[in-house]
């Protein structure tokens, strides 16, 4: 379409006209437009569990514990809130960073460079799931179960396990899919195509740093 | 960086053709033999389902008359009957079915994106079915909880198949919507990755549209029934109190306190609403390509009808909560609710009109797939103006519960999608299986089922202005329901039990067509669409041989003009179309000018 023809129907109609032509909607890897599409899906699962929370926690009628006592350490004789779970969002959110720099060797076709950080990322989600263990431990330990707790609302304990377990799936899910991809960039399965499994599997480990951000805050900071 | 190749433009990739009976038949990724799998699965389980229907009509026709029918019993049959027909017949034969085989084929593609999740997507299907169907071997049985299996009184003892079969019914939801969602982010992406040359987004015939929407309506609205699915088995299994409040269960009570049951109607409902459309849409989009085809005309409005899909599909999550008039919530809620869903009327209205106005002078042909799509036109109005009833919150108080909220959906999601199914499993059978079916006994399945679910339904209708309350194993005496709704009753089941039987012609006709049918012409409806133009018949492995088709226009190039013939295939390069002694060259006037 001619730029004179662009003033005329505005820019819209060239909006449309890209996206309903034929072939393809968009111009990205098949692969790519899946995860995105599975990833707003799961964006439902994971809305449906916290709006549950939400509902939960304003019907219940014993009081809901106060989550900074519950969570906090005590380290060095003083008594930290959260000071967990902030190790565990910095953990998180730092391997967002290293699967982001894997994202960018694969620009550059970096074999060894790709496996490296995507290993390296596969290592930081497997020490989180560590660390939700530990802490899971140390709440079972002190008497919180699904079904009861000595804090307060049972329920606590039950979304508690539930959602973050469901997460913690997410990530373990996640850690095993980086391994995998990145032996096989090392064993040049994709040598002859492209890289795009590496950003394929960069927005699956995105979606879940990011979906822990609202747990970390509809569930540790509410 | 490598620049991205779109799929219609890769060299034929070399597909390893399967060999073997295990791949081609058993683990194929065919997305045809795939859609067949889905299809006859999902037509077993329809017919136990029938069956049950069949049991329940029983009872309520001849109360006491059958021993082996106790109210457990009874209320199983009415859960499982629901649930069967809901999700495992009518969700997976138009997603799972008409999807798989109708995506590659109308679309110009070789095969599904993926096809090895597509092959999977089958397999947790089947096993989802196998799990459902184990609750019949359980002791205590499937769950008779209501298809709805509301909370508390689904996991209560007293409610039979407390023990073992709704965590059953609970597992199997969950395994069927991990299935759902492999396949549906293939039949998304194939749809909007995957088309060939000339095939835009305007051009796709209707049945893809009413697919694509619903499978993404599918793939929003099935996490709601995933987690509340998740939920229900905590609370049921490890004590938890998520929707069980504190309550007494046969003098007794229970370990649970300070759940809230209302939040899982809202989530069954924020699924379930949508489930609806998910059901409603193919058969929108399927039985608009039947119409145009048999009527031989152009669909009306094409446009408006792609875009009533879109806002139906839009509008379908947030009317949930006119499902919970009852429920003892807010009244502005209601308010809202009923606004929103008689809106809904309005891209459903458009469409209904749209349909009529296609049969409007058109060159109709009365076959057997025309026969189900305008008897589908009949029940789906019917269906609709009783729902108009039943979205006003003053209207639905006093019908709730009764036979005509049973009346109303069995029209508008029962039996109206059911003959799309019947339409379009009739006019797709010659490409399916490359054999023609009997006219005759189609016919006979025909009028037996239309006239025969009208005996069913339209007195069900004065059963529920009488006040007849629905899930009741026998009636008794009371005050207000004269003695003549029994006789009432016993018709219904009368015509029930016979439109059960009737449908057994179906079966018959189509296993004997498959191996004894005629050879049927590969395009013996004369349809412009992708998939009647393919190099075999029935299509091969690969669909299009070595080379891609080329779309030239839309879907509904029909008794045009000064054209020889009274279709033009949406392959056919516009200089090869036949004229017409005396016209002029074939002019395509452009989907832009039929909007």
């Amino acid at each position: 379409m001619s730029n004179q023809a662009v003033d005329k129907v505005g820019h819209w109609q060239t909006v449309c006209d890209d996206w309903g032509d034929d072939k393809q909607a968009f111009k990205v890897h098949w692969g790519k437009f899946m995860m995105w599409i599975f990833l707003v899906s799961d964006t439902f699962i994971f809305s449906c569990f916290l709006v549950g929370y939400m509902k939960v926690r304003m019907t219940v009628t014993d009081p809901w514990p106060f989550p900074s006592e519950v969570f906090a350490l005590t380290l060095f004789g003083n008594s930290i809130p959260l000071i967990l779970i902030a190790i565990m969002t910095f953990i998180l959110i730092t391997s967002s960073g290293t699967m982001a720099l894997a994202v960018r060797f694969s620009h550059f076709r970096d074999k060894k460079r790709i496996a490296q950080f995507m290993f390296i990322t596969a290592a930081f989600g497997a020490s989180f799931v560590g660390m939700q263990a530990f802490e899971w431990s140390k709440l079972i330990a002190e008497g919180v179960r699904p079904w009861v707790n000595p804090f307060g609302a049972p329920q606590f304990g039950s979304v508690f396990f539930m959602i973050t377990g469901f997460h913690g799936l997410h990530v373990s899910i996640g850690v095993i899919y980086l391994i995998t991809v990145a032996m096989k960039i090392l064993k040049g399965h994709y040598d002859k195509t492209d890289y795009e499994i590496v950003e394929i599997a960069g927005l699956y480990w995105h979606f879940v740093d990011l979906v822990w951000v609202f747990i970390f805050a509809f569930f540790y900071l509410w | 960086m490598t620049t991205y190749i779109p799929i219609a433009d890769r060299d034929e990739e070399l597909h390893d053709h399967p060999h073997s009976f295990i791949t081609k038949w058993v683990f194929s990724q065919d997305h045809k033999v795939i859609a067949i799998q889905y299809g006859c699965t999902s037509i077993f389980v329809g017919l136990i389902a029938l069956v049950l229907s069949g049991l329940m009509r029983l009872q309520l026709g001849y109360p006491d008359s059958f021993a082996f029918i106790d109210p457990a019993d009874y209320y199983q049959f009415v859960t499982m009957h629901g649930m069967i027909m809901v999700v495992y017949l009518l969700t997976a034969l138009f997603l799972g079915g008409f999807g798989n085989y109708l995506i590659p084929l109308q679309l110009g593609a070789r095969d599904m994106v993926f096809p090895f999740l597509n092959m999977l997507s089958y397999w947790f299907f089947f096993i989802s079915v196998l799990i459902l169907l184990a609750s019949f071997l359980v002791s205590g049985g499937p769950t008779g909880a209501g298809w709805t299996l509301y909370p508390p009184q689904a996991i209560l003892r007293g409610t039979p198949g407390h023990d073992m079969g709704i965590t059953l019914m609970l597992a199997s939801l969950a395994v069927f919507i991990v299935a759902f969602t492999m396949g549906g982010l293939n039949y998304v992406t194939t749809v909007l990755q995957a088309r060939t040359h000339g095939m835009t987004l305007m051009r796709m015939p209707l049945s893809i549209w009413g697919i694509f929407v619903a499978t993404i309506l599918g793939l929003f609205a099935f996490p709601a029934l995933f987690v509340s699915a998740v939920m229900m088995v905590f609370d049921k299994i490890v004590g938890t109190s998520f929707f069980m409040p504190a309550i007494l269960s046969l003098g007794e009570a229970v370990d649970h306190k300070g759940g809230s049951p209302i939040l899982f109607q809202h989530l069954f409902w924020f699924f379930g609403h949508p489930e609806v459309y998910i059901v409603a849409l193919p058969a929108f989009g399927l039985v608009s390509d039947v119409i145009s085809t048999h009527a031989r005309k152009n669909i009306f409005g094409y446009r408006m009808m792609v875009w009533a899909i879109v806002a139906i599909g839009a509008l379908s999550f947030i009317v949930w909560a006119h499902h919970m008039y009852v429920s003892g919530m807010n009244p502005y809620f209601g308010f809202f609710f009923a606004f929103t869903t008689l809106v809904i009327a309005v891209p459903t209205a458009i469409k209904v009109y749209n349909w009529v106005l296609t049969l409007w002078q058109g060159n109709i042909r009365l076959t057997v797939p025309m026969l189900f799509a305008m008897g589908f036109i009949f029940t789906f109005v019917h269906g609709g103006l009783t729902g108009i009833f039943l979205g006003n919150v003053t209207i639905d108080l006093p019908l709730s519960d009764t036979y005509f909220v049973i009346a109303h959906f069995h029209m508008v999601m029962g039996v109206s999608p059911v003959l799309v199914l019947f339409a379009s499993l009739y006019h797709w059978f010659p490409k399916m299986s490359g054999k023609m079916f009997n006219q005759t006994m189609a016919k006979v399945h025909f009028w037996g089922t239309f006239l025969g679910t009208y005996a069913i339904y339209l007195p069900m209708h004065y059963l529920g202005f009488l006040g007849v309350p629905r899930r009741y194993y026998s009636y008794g005496t009371t005050d207000f329901i004269p003695d003549s709704a029994q006789t009432l009753n016993a018709n219904i089941t009368n015509a029930a039990i016979f439109v059960g039987i009737i449908q057994m012609l179906f079966i018959i006709n189509m296993v004997w067509s498959v191996f004894k049918g005629k050879k049927a012409d590969p395009n013996p409806w004369e349809a412009t669409t992708l998939e009647w133009q393919t190099p075999e018949n029935p299509p091969g492995h690969g669909n299009w041989g070595s080379k891609l088709p080329v779309v030239y226009r839309w879907a509904y190039e029909y008794s045009v003009p000064g054209v020889k013939a009274d279709f033009v295939p949406q392959t056919i390069p516009p200089e090869e179309v036949e004229m017409e002694e005396g016209a002029g060259p074939y002019i395509y006037r452009g989907e832009e000018e039929h909007a």
